[in-house]
């Protein structure tokens, strides 16, 4: 078969599309001012949002791959009455706005809040205004895009190697570890990648629920949007850095695990 | 109407009392932190109207050559510490933000609220580690009305807004910042009838009868 060729107003159209994403990250490299930008990137606010961001992504990863993975286990798994809603409950923060997550988290966790309150009074613990709230928010928003592509990885295994091991004699925890995850450690990968690409992005929640402390709270994200108000050179730097960074992942990605052919 | 978001409930009224007197009109609101509007309204967002809590983001605008006659300043605002209702942490005054464990919030001192809180801290000899520097003045407001924070060094008219929240405690006049509000019509507004008819309310006697029920002082 000859290679397809695009009708006119398909090929116009994807285009426009292209461009739409294109020109604003052109902005970004038209307006960086090069001769500043290494400069601007070890002061010691911008080197602090970056070691932040860092930890907190990978802490969120790492926490999402903790309860993410049994999680989407269960989904693939069990068949439980509500488990569609029960899924759609741990999927709303990816078509949530951040914003209302952190407002969530607050309400929840606050010091005033649902369980906040108690854990305030009972233990002396408050999370807001904490890195570990950061780490939360991050979580909150990001894990749900691991146990999606963890459960479709999950559903789509041959079965055949755990009834194998299950005839031979394992116990189930025994097979979800050496015949379960193995198997699916490709789209363990990619989950975690777009988990931490979406953690290290995250800003809604946490500006919300976490507030914005140098060194403590403030992200490279929120960094950039305090920077915008007084040193937007500083911010496109910033900027550029968190583009370039989810670039190099998602064409990562896609050439070794999102293929969808 | 880009305003600095000190000013969100007195500039809505003032938005409804106009528009009773000229029926027809309507006036939309863009609140935020006075250094953000600035940086958009220099990066061509089309503002009508510029309010801000401070000169030195008026005076961006006015580098940009964007403002349509010279900015006038209607009025003054003054800092209060914003602390749970009954203030059940005792605080007096600056020094008590010092005290170890207390909650502080402050705007972050890239708005001009922030800034101002420096600034009314240093006068008083005052080292705050504060908890989170918030994004506008509002936001460190709420996270005091919300109770995750113990107190908040805001402005006057801010702990008038959040009501029977929040209670105020005075700073005194020797550490106190005033902080000047001017206001421009923007250049090349597409109502600038409308736009002047806005500010010429803000600083006629009505107008600043209005202003003074939110707690706003005169220039």
């Amino acid at each position: 078969m000859r290679p397809a060729r695009a009708p006119w107003p398909i090929a116009a159209l994807a285009a426009i599309g292209v461009l739409f994403f294109a020109l604003p990250l052109a902005g970004l490299l038209y307006r960086v001012s090069w001769q500043s930008a290494v400069a601007d990137l070890l002061t010691p606010e911008a080197l602090g949002a970056l070691r932040l961001s860092l930890f907190v992504s990978l802490a969120a990863t790492a926490l999402g791959l903790l309860l993410g993975v049994p999680l989407a286990w269960v989904y693939a798994r069990i068949a439980f009455p509500g488990r569609n809603v029960v899924r759609a409950l741990t999927t709303l923060p990816m078509v949530l706005p951040p914003v209302v997550g952190g407002v969530a988290l607050l309400v929840a966790f606050g010091r005033r809040g649902l369980v906040g309150e108690w854990l305030d009074a009972g233990f002396g613990l408050r999370i807001p205004f904490t890195t570990a709230a950061t780490v939360m928010a991050a979580t909150f928003v990001s894990m749900p895009f691991l146990v999606l592509t963890v459960e479709a990885g999950i559903r789509s295994i041959d079965r055949r190697y755990e009834e194998a091991a299950r005839t031979l004699g394992a116990s189930p925890w025994r097979i979800f570890r050496q015949v379960t995850l193995p198997l699916i450690a490709p789209s363990l990968f990619a989950g975690a990648v777009l988990c931490w690409a979406r953690a290290l992005g995250e800003f809604g929640a946490t500006i919300t629920f976490a507030g914005n402390l140098p060194g403590v709270t403030q992200t490279l994200p929120l960094a950039v949007y305090i920077a915008m108000e007084t040193r937007p050179e500083v911010a496109i730097v910033l900027s550029l850095v968190l583009v370039l960074v989810s670039l190099a992942v998602l064409v990562a990605l896609r050439d070794r695990y999102l293929r969808l052919d | 109407m880009f305003a600095g978001s000190s000013l969100t409930d007195a500039l809505k009224k003032a938005g409804d009392r106009l528009k009773v007197n000229n029926p027809g009109t309507d006036y939309v609101f863009n609140f935020g932190s006075s250094s953000t509007l600035a940086t958009q309204i220099a990066s061509g967002a089309p503002a009508d109207v510029f309010a801000s809590a401070d000169e030195t983001n008026m005076q961006k605008v006015v580098d940009a050559k964007l403002n349509e006659g010279a900015p006038a300043v209607f009025l003054s605002n003054r800092l209060q510490i914003a602390v749970a209702a009954g203030n059940p942490k005792h605080i007096t005054g600056l020094n008590d933000l010092a005290k170890p464990g207390l909650i502080v919030v402050l705007a972050a001192p890239t708005v001009p609220a922030g800034k101002y809180a420096l600034e009314a801290l240093q006068k008083a000899g005052v080292t705050v580690r504060p908890a989170s520097l918030e994004v506008d003045v509002r936001a460190a407001l709420n996270k005091v009305a919300l109770g995750e924070a113990d107190a908040g060094v805001v402005y006057v008219t801010d702990v008038k807004s959040a009501g029977a929240r929040v209670s105020g405690v005075e700073i005194p006049e020797q550490y106190q910042v005033i902080a000047r509000y001017p206001i421009a019509v923007v250049k090349d507004s597409k109502n600038p009838r409308l736009a002047r008819a806005f500010v010429d309310y803000l600083l006629s006697d009505e107008g600043r009868t209005l202003l003074a029920e939110f707690g706003f002082s005169r220039p």
